[in-house]
């Protein structure tokens, strides 16, 4: 046989990843109808869930707001072929930043510097509980795979200690903190449009959302604009090129997940400041680990992360509806969409390379016979 | 003191019965690691084991096909692993992460259809699961002072699972070690293309170390559901398997050492609820948090080279291109 | 020879314990094996000689089945065979001791050797008869090793021993070894050749395949020459010399037509002082190395790859640490003690095309104007905004691809997509684009066209005429011979001789790469 031609560069940006989110479906399809639901049913309420009803836009771009920040997360140790698994725990500390900057700032400085000095302190308390992590694996050689992951379980235990300790509301039972000061939240979008005389119907929906608007293109200026970016895209490629060009690349590494964390860092605005104004038990709820999805799908590229996110966010909160509508399959279908998507987009991202290659070879000859 | 010397006895067993699905899963994951497969799919495999295991049980009463079906089921998420990092030589980070949402969804998914109990399983009655067995000699040995107590205690008593995983430690360092399977695996996970060069296939080897990490994780689910607990609950793994893969990393991928790992990881958890609240001379209360965060810690200390030099398998990770 | 072929297709094949005919192989687009015949008679040593890159381990890949042939016939006692993995290879008694070895450092000599033919399931059950084995074989061939010893705690010779009593426990007759010298001590090379010789007269056939003169005339019956992917020619050991091997495997192709004016040195912009570094297995790769270059002039350096080459210009770049002695580039002395990075070099005006292109070069998944700036994205090449300039960036890839005639015309391909040409044209615009002081310039037309290698060779000159500079290292000796002012010779990290240009002819810098010194003057 010939040598196998690559694949065009569109059928490798768009076609083959919607070919493997198909597969994706596909199979959860299959779950739905084996446990005796109509999936296509299952399909038209997740997406009334996720768009049609009222607020239930404000809720699909609630969710949308945390994938942004972890699938950046996950994006940007990728483009240094770093394995960030640690997006739930940086997530989760991040909170503690918030905590920090309220009580340190609240009490003196009016709310817009409250809320910026908030969003910076989570960034900067995720971007810590990376650093370890990058500095362990650019230095001492441990992988950064099965350090963050053991980061998110001592996350997970620093955060249980905190909220039940000494960071508990007084007078309270359950694990949480106190509600942060009204000068640290960010306006929900009813109140945002309410300023403008728009009506919005009520959800969780809020300014963080713009942060991830924001933090979407601070990544794309980052990675493609930035001499720091064509670093990390160098050591990520070749190290052994990097190296020749004169990259230091354990800096590299150890600058890369400090960023990464910092965007995880960053998810625990849109919960503390936006939603909860606490920080609260598991609030982070697998939302760093979905962000390896994210990132998969979107092919570590904002605009692909954006939709990746909006997709993910409209399973969240379409899956949701699930519960409602049907006996037999719960949200709980989402976790099952989403370690398909990551089977399919990521371990097995080629498997349809050889022959979506043939097929399109066979097509365009085709095509030039024709003219 | 004979107070405190039936404390730590109970500790003990305690120990035992927390360490036991540590071990099934550690030598799971000695298995695949060892020939060259990174398995973070550990948890994904447990938790799927457990739920079939349960399910099967309480659909057929028998808790022996509970646990043939749970063997079942992990092996077939190792097949998945192996068809995406061997044959298809995908990631085998993501691979496992996916595998682990895979099993995170399905077990409440198919729980669900099949009971309608918001993912749990029904309480399985005590013949239908493996039950503590009354080991020879007891009455007799009772009469003996301290090794009377220790072997009512500590040695017998416990369910058949338990003494399976005890007895699965010194197979698995047999068979890695001593058998011609166990000489040709560590040597895939170390330079597989000697192992080719050898007139070996890698792909097949791989995947029978893939098959065989799915035989321990299945029979450590079953543990979970139908010999310590008595039904399914939802992410009744808990994290177990990744304090297993710490345990593989602690025991220098090898299977006495990671047992000892996963005994001392279970001692911590043994002691961590009966130390909550108490007083400790000198250092006061330990916070319970700090005993559970212990084994992560411990474990990325040795890892970065602060005690001891980890030897991970040479070639772990790499898919084998010729 | 062609006679004795006529006789093989004739029937008589089993005068010849292993034949082969007509064997092709590509890789992607690059033809590793054309045609191959080869003959080996049993119970001798027959040589297999070339330069890199002429396709010896390809060919030897096959033999032993971790490659299949495209297409060819093998025959192996007159016998038609297909040999499909290094199962089947070792079934009909084919061993090979890799140029890498193939053993496992963690293990013992023992299981290092049962490995793949165990004797049963149960280790027990084949352990007794394989050190009974072992030791037998050691005694008979004086080659013995403890077989319960770590393989991490032996040196390469002894490493050597286990893969060849590996490869003469599972029963081979035919022995491939590839390479073996490379690593070895010059004792321990003359101890290898004492058992090679115990083999041959226990009547194993042993292929050895080397780029070594020096080693062929000294141990083999037969020699089999190979360049550029094809068999050059068969010859009797003991009726050639080691001139007409050299010519054979270095080739006389056309000399491509570069002018070159009358050098012009000026003053003095490399001296190299005793420089010396070694590996990470601790040999010692580069050995007491003293020269100059003057500026606008070219210092050829001519040796058989491996020879300390790729370590001199790694250290001259600053991308690895001298180990002893130092060197002053443009009057900035560089000791061991001295902090080197590439970073440095290149702002002390110093370029550098490396030997590997895709290795170093480029990023091979980054576009064409990315690798543009590959080292220099820090300077004012990639714009003087505080972020990178893409289009000021793009317009500096247009421009040097318009000046080095880089085809196609389009900044924003991958680099991957290039030829080997092209690519190495966009590695050489960049180095140049500086007007560098001093260039080292390792292998600068491997993989590359004709109509690339005399552009990029004149490009090199007219920059020696602008007062540059330039070590140019490369294994190819027209290419020294056509652009070296003075010529270097590199023997085992050490210079054997250096030689005016025009002094220099292919036979002679061939003795001078074996290690034998030719006096200044012929």
């Amino acid at each position: 046989m010939s040598v196998r031609k690559p694949l065009p560069r569109w059928a490798d940006l768009i076609l083959l990843p919607f070919i493997n989110l198909c597969a994706a479906f596909f199979v959860c399809g299959i779950v739905v109808w084996i446990i005796g639901e109509n999936p296509w049913n299952a399909l038209i309420v997740m997406i009334k869930g996720a768009f049609i009803y009222p607020g239930s836009l404000g809720y699909t771009l609630y969710y949308t707001t945390n994938f942004i920040f972890t699938g950046l997360a996950v994006a940007t140790a990728f483009h240094a072929n770093l394995f960030n698994i640690g997006g739930e725990g940086q997530a989760y500390v991040g909170s503690l930043g918030i905590l920090l900057a309220t009580a340190l700032f609240a009490p003196y400085l009016p709310g817009i510097f409250v809320i910026l000095l908030c969003i910076v302190c989570s960034a900067l308390m995720g971007a810590a509980w990376a650093l370890i992590p990058g500095y362990l694996q650019a230095k001492r050689g441990s992988h950064v795979v099965i350090t963050t992951i053991m980061f998110n379980f001592l996350a997970s235990a620093l955060m249980v200690w905190l909220l039940a300790g000494p960071l508990i509301q007084i007078g309270q039972q359950s694990p949480q903190s106190d509600l942060i000061p009204k000068n640290a939240h960010l306006p929900s979008a009813e109140t945002f449009f309410g300023w403008f005389g728009i009506d919005v119907a009520s959800s969780p929906l809020n300014l963080s959302f713009l942060v991830a608007l924001i933090a979407l293109f601070v990544f794309w200026v980052l990675i493609w604009k930035t001499r720091l970016g064509y670093e990390i895209r160098a050591v990520g490629k070749n190290q052994d090129a990097a190296n020749y060009a004169g990259i230091n690349v354990s800096r590299t590494i150890i600058i890369t997940m400090t960023i990464s964390g910092a965007f995880a860092g960053l998810l625990a605005i849109n919960e503390v400041m936006g939603v909860q104004h606490r920080a609260i038990l598991n609030f982070t709820a697998g939302y760093g680990f979905t962000g390896i999805a994210v990132a998969l799908m979107g092919r570590n590229h904002p605009i692909g992360i954006f939709f990746a996110s909006l997709l993910f966010g409209a399973l969240f909160q379409g899956g949701a509806e699930l519960d409602f509508e049907f006996k037999s399959i719960t949200r709980d279908m989402v976790l099952l969409i989403q370690g398909m998507i990551i089977l399919f987009s990521g371990a097995l991202a080629y498997m349809f390379n050889p022959a979506l290659s043939r097929i399109l070879t066979r097509v365009l000859k085709g095509g030039e016979h024709d003219d | 003191m004979i107070e405190f010397f039936f404390q730590f006895l109970w500790a003990l067993d305690a120990t035992l019965r927390v360490a036991t699905p540590l071990m099934l899963c550690a030598m799971a994951g000695i298995f695949s690691e060892r020939s060259g497969i990174v398995d973070i799919s550990l948890e994904g495999k447990l938790l799927s084991g457990a739920f079939v295991a349960a399910t099967i049980a309480s659909l057929t009463g028998s808790a022996w096909l509970g646990l043939g079906g749970a063997i079942c089921a992990s092996v077939l998420m190792s097949l998945l692993h192996g068809f995406a990092c061997i044959t298809h030589k995908g990631d085998q980070v993501v691979s496992g992460v996916a595998i682990n949402f895979l099993a995170s969804g399905l077990t409440v998914i198919l729980g669900i259809a099949i009971f309608k109990r918001g993912g749990q399983t029904p309480t399985l009655s005590s013949d239908e699961r493996f039950r503590p067995i009354e080991l020879w000699f007891v009455d007799i040995l009772d009469n003996i002072p301290i090794l009377g107590s220790v072997y009512r205690e500590l040695i017998s008593g416990h369910s058949l699972l338990v003494y399976v995983a005890l007895i699965c430690v010194p197979v698995a360092s047999f068979i890695l070690y001593r058998t011609r399977f166990g000489l040709r695996l560590r040597a895939v996970g170390e330079s597989p293309i000697a192992v080719d060069s050898a007139g070996v296939s890698v792909t097949w080897l791989r995947y029978r170390a893939l098959i065989v990490g799915g035989v321990f994780c299945g029979i450590a689910g079953a543990y979970l559901s139908i010999s310590h607990g008595a039904n399914f609950v939802r992410e009744m793994s808990a994290g177990k398997g990744y304090i297993a893969l710490a345990a593989v990393i602690f025991g220098n991928w090898r299977p006495i050492r990671a047992f000892w790992a996963c005994l001392m990881f279970g001692f911590l958890d043994a002691i961590t609820s009966r130390l909550q609240g108490v007083d400790l001379p000198i250092i006061g209360e330990i916070p319970s948090q700090l005993m559970v965060a212990l084994p992560y810690i411990m474990t990325i200390l040795l890892l970065s080279g602060f005690i001891g030099r980890p030897s991970p398998p040479s070639a772990i990770g790499l898919p084998y291109r010729k | 020879m062609s006679k004795m072929t006529q006789e093989t297709s004739g029937g008589n094949a089993a005068c010849y314990i292993l034949e082969l005919q007509k064997v092709c192989k590509s890789f992607g687009l690059v033809q590793a094996n054309k045609n191959i015949d080869l003959q080996i008679q049993p119970g001798t040593i027959h040589g297999i000689i070339g330069e890199n890159g002429a396709g010896k381990s390809t060919l030897m890949n096959i033999l032993y089945g971790l490659h299949r042939a495209d297409s060819g016939r093998m025959f192996i006692d007159g016998a038609p065979t297909r040999i499909k993995s290094s199962a089947d290879a070792l079934l009909l008694g084919i061993g090979m001791v890799h140029q890498h070895f193939m053993l496992i450092p963690r293990f013992t000599v023992l299981e290092n050797v049962m490995l793949g033919s165990e004797g049963g399931a149960l280790l027990k059950l084949g352990r007794a008869a394989t050190i009974a084995k072992l030791k037998e074989l050691g005694q008979t061939f004086d080659m013995e090793v403890d077989p319960d010893l770590l393989v991490s705690d032996l040196n390469v010779g002894m490493r050597q021993r286990v893969e060849i009593l590996k490869a003469l426990k599972g029963g081979a007759k035919i022995l491939i070894l590839d390479e073996p010298t490379g690593v070895l001590t010059p004792q321990e090379a003359t101890q290898l050749f004492d058992i090679l010789n115990k083999l041959r007269a226990k009547g194993v056939t042993i292929l050895l395949i080397t780029h070594k003169l020096a080693e062929i005339m000294a141990i083999t019956d037969n020699v089999s020459i190979m360049r550029g992917g094809e068999m050059v020619g068969h010859r009797k050991t003991s009726e050639t010399n080691p001139q007409e091997l050299a010519e054979l495997m270095v080739g006389r192709k056309v000399l491509l037509n570069v002018e070159k004016p009358e050098a012009k040195p000026m003053d003095v912009a490399l001296t190299v002082n005793n420089l010396g570094c070694f590996s990470s297995r601790g040999h010692k790769i580069l050995d007491n190395l003293s020269f100059e270059v003057r500026a606008g002039e070219i210092l050829g350096i001519a040796g058989v790859s491996g020879n300390g080459q790729t370590p001199l210009m790694e250290i001259l770049s600053g991308m690895r640490k001298p180990d002893e002695g130092s060197f002053e580039i443009l009057g900035k002395k560089i000791t061991p003690e001295n902090e080197v990075t590439p970073n440095i070099m290149r702002e002390n005006f110093i370029g550098h095309i490396p030997e590997d292109r895709h290795k170093h070069g480029l990023i091979l998944s980054f576009e064409a104007y990315e690798n543009m700036v590959l080292g220099f994205h820090n300077s004012n090449l990639t714009g003087t905004k505080k972020t990178l300039d893409r289009n000021y960036m793009l317009e500096h890839c247009n421009a040097r691809m318009e000046e080095y005639d880089i085809r196609p015309r389009n900044s924003k391909l991958l680099a991957s997509s290039f030829s080997g040409g092209n690519q190495q044209k966009i590695v050489v615009a960049r180095e140049l684009y500086k007007n560098p002081k001093l260039l080292i310039v390792g292998e600068p037309t491997r993989g590359v066209d004709v109509g690339a290698i005399e552009f990029i060779h004149k490009q090199l000159i007219a920059l020696r005429d602008r007062g540059c500079a330039i070590i140019l290292v490369s294994v190819e000796l027209d290419e020294i011979m056509g652009l070296s002012d003075r010529i270097l010779v590199m023997n085992k990290g050490q210079e054997v001789e250096t030689i005016p240009g025009e002094d220099a002819n292919a036979q002679k810098l061939g003795l001078m790469m074996a290690g034998i010194s030719q006096g200044a003057k012929n």
